[in-house]
């Protein structure tokens, strides 16, 4: 799981090439299906373009879902650094929701910039528990996280159907559903906020956590490169042993980096519960913790490309929901098929391309098995 | 009698609902023991579950199906081979990576060849897997005590049921009194022994990994066309992390994870008879709480809090001859 990369290729192979490669694969993938299908698969990526891009509102969408992509993504990549890999993002997004809705049930009245802080802690604070328990399972008990954060998230979903079932749902009502957020504390949408300084912008459920988002980009990229705390993290995810020998704590380093990417996958929340939905409910997390795993093996785990990858992965679901009504036969599935094909050959196949590229476009003379002149 | 009826029905139930989990969590033990960790045992029941439904509605024929969906469960076993074996890639990425795709391909083929929202035609009879009445089921039916259990609970399931049940065996017998068993559990614990003894580390894990495939594809292949009549998106609903789950704590042993099997299917069977009902002294019990505890137990199980599972220790660690 090597995030950053020691082979000597320039900056832009690895930030650039290589995603582009592997973008170009999942899409080539995506062709063949289409193709399978029986349907014309140019025309149907242009038809996922327009819906993406197209539009002003295709555009509020595209960006409302890189929105909660940025969230979770963040959340796989630090984890990433801490040397964890952390699937439970998707469970620590919906207790992450619960903490955010919970907050903003318990501040009738508030106006929305004096809720959004607590509410972002609420989320921020479920969500690192959830992630923190089995970050503590693996440093103090010995329990493998990959495993753990898998049970988490069937525990997450039945924890959450019990409660907004049992407890939260609004009286009298059949879908399980909690109360709607007071309407002052609803955070201002874009489309809003844009006409207020005078901007047309169409309607779309893009709304302020965007900037929330951005700004956790930043505060993820100082913190990894440029505190103390993010150089013990880094140190523990190359290597535990050589950690503890330079006076860090791994086991410490271990809880609390999972407390962090869960921190960030509760985020998800506020875009999703405070910004746009108003109310707590079931399964708003949609699969979009999972996606966070292709989004960050995209962007190589830092700020700078998971932003765009984000914006790839908004623009693809999108893209998918105006596909369905052009070509009915194609289901917006394939956006899913996408995300497991970039998966498979950002992550599990990163080696396979690596050897050709250091090939090509290694600095520094491969002088490993090949004497000069034999 | 009342009271004992209804238990044999319950256990029927269980023994129903256990056969994906326990052809799902032996096909990790192969896997697993090789050193090779398979997140996506339910990405590949999900896509045999699919090819098994699309070729027997096609073909009218449960075996085909049955065919197809093993096939299919293959080709992403061998992926999986090919990125984690041959690649050394992660092979926990790469099982995520597959059950993703598994579930998306199959929406989208679905939707796309059927045209019924994801979902394949209803199966007719003799296109699945039909129950079997064991020989002098129904003359014994009238023995009292014995009759009934023979009758209702070890006759009348079927051929895949029994199939799941006798691999149990099987598999301890492979993995324990077989040359091919000890090689794949060294393989699993210390590889570099086995390269050093000149067994091919890639043919083992690759022979391990395609073992699962065809457990994973006949798992399948029993949730759409024996126990059900055709293939619904996303239709494993979480059964590969169950069997898994079940895996680990069967401490990666094949006796002990038909139990575990057992007790989840068994809770699995209970709580739609709780739904509802208050027991004496505890009250309504929530399902959620019993759709839950599988999990939690795995958990508490893998923090060493009841017991403790030592998974093999080369697994999830990509074999490299110069390390």
């Amino acid at each position: 799981m090597s995030a950053g990369g020691s082979d000597n290729l320039p900056w832009w192979v690895t930030g650039l090439l290589l995603p582009a490669i592997n973008v170009g694969l999942a899409l080539a993938v995506s062709a063949l299906v289409i193709l399978a299908i029986g349907e014309d698969p140019v025309g149907a990526l242009g038809t996922m373009l327009r819906g993406a891009v197209g539009t002003g509102e295709g555009i509020g969408y595209t960006l409302y879902y890189a929105t909660s992509l940025i969230f979770t993504a963040l959340a796989v990549a630090i984890a990433f650094h801490g040397g964890l890999f952390n699937i439970g993002g998707e469970g620590q997004a919906y207790i992450g929701g619960l903490g955010v809705g919970l907050v903003c049930l318990a501040l009738p009245g508030w106006p929305w910039w004096a809720a959004l802080p607590l509410s972002v802690l609420g989320g921020a604070a479920f969500g690192a528990l959830w992630a923190a328990i089995p970050g503590w399972l693996q440093a103090y008990r010995g329990s493998h996280i990959v495993i753990t954060t898998i049970m988490f998230n069937f525990i997450a979903s039945s924890l959450m159907v019990y409660l907004m079932v049992n407890v939260l749902i609004k009286p009298g009502q059949m879908s399980p559903e909690s109360e709607a957020f007071s309407a002052s504390m609803f955070l201002p949408m874009m489309a809003d906020m844009m006409g207020a300084i005078g901007v047309e912008m169409d309607s779309s459920p893009l709304n302020f956590s965007l900037f929330l988002a951005l700004l956790a980009c930043v505060a993820v990229w100082a913190f990894i490169w440029h505190t103390r705390w993010g150089f013990a993290l880094r140190a523990t995810g190359a290597n535990e042993n050589a950690a503890l020998y330079a006076g860090i704590d791994p086991k410490r380093v271990i809880v609390v980096t999972m407390a962090l990417s869960g921190a960030l996958a509760g985020l998800l929340g506020v875009n999703e519960l405070h910004g746009v939905q108003h109310r707590l409910m079931l399964n708003f997390p949609a699969g979009l913790g999972f996606t966070g795993i292709a989004v960050a093996l995209m962007g190589r785990n830092h700020p700078a490309g998971i932003i765009p990858a984000a914006l790839l992965f908004g623009a693809l679901y999108q893209g998918g929901t105006e596909l369905v009504f052009d070509y009915p036969t194609i289901s917006r599935e394939l956006v899913v098929v996408i995300q497991g094909v970039v998966i498979l050959f950002a992550g599990a196949l990163e080696h396979m391309f690596r050897p050709a590229l250091v090939r090509l476009f290694s600095r520094r003379p491969v002088a490993v098995s090949k004497p000069a002149g034999a | 009698m009342e009271m004992f009826l209804t238990l044999l029905s319950l256990l029927d139930s269980t023994a129903r609902l256990a056969t994906p989990l326990l052809l799902a969590a032996l096909a990790g033990f192969y896997s697993e023991r090789a050193g090779v960790v398979d997140i996506g045992l339910e990405g590949k029941m999900l896509v045999a579950a699919f090819a098994s439904a699309a070729a027997a509605a096609l073909y009218g024929s449960a075996w085909v199906g049955l065919g197809a969906g093993i096939l299919a469960s293959l080709v992403l076993a061998l992926l999986h081979g090919f990125a984690c074996i041959t690649h050394k890639g992660n092979q926990v990425v790469s099982g995520v990576a597959l059950n993703i795709v598994a579930l998306g391909l199959t929406a989208v083929l679905g939707n796309a060849w059927f045209q019924m929202g994801g979902r394949t035609p209803n199966l007719p009879a003799d296109a699945r897997f039909g129950e079997l009445t064991l020989p002098l089921a129904e003359a014994l039916r009238g023995v009292p005590l014995l009759g009934p259990i023979y009758y209702e609970l070890i006759s009348g399931h079927n051929i895949l049921v029994y199939l799941a049940l006798a691999i149990v065996p099987l598999t301890w017998w492979i993995a324990y009194r077989t040359r091919f068993g000890l090689r794949l559990r060294a393989v699993g614990e210390n590889p570099a022994a086995v390269d050093t003894a000149g067994i091919s580390v890639t043919r083992l894990r690759y022979q391990a990994v395609l073992i699962a495939g065809l457990l994973c594809g006949i798992a399948g292949a029993y949730l759409s066309t024996a126990q059900g009549a055709g293939f619904q998106t996303n239709m494993t609903a979480g059964k590969g992390f169950l069997a898994l789950a079940a895996l680990i704590l069967g401490k990666w042993k094949p006796v002990p994870t038909l139990f575990a099997c057992l007790a989840f299917a068994f809770a699995d069977a209970l709580q739609t008879r709780l739904q509802g009902v208050a027991l004496p002294g505890i009250g309504e019990v929530p399902v959620q709480l019993i759709e839950a505890l599988p999990y939690l137990l795995t958990v508490l199980l893998l923090a060493g809090f009841v017991g403790k599972a030592i998974p093999p220790k080369a697994s999830g660690r990509p074999y490299v001859k110069d390390r």
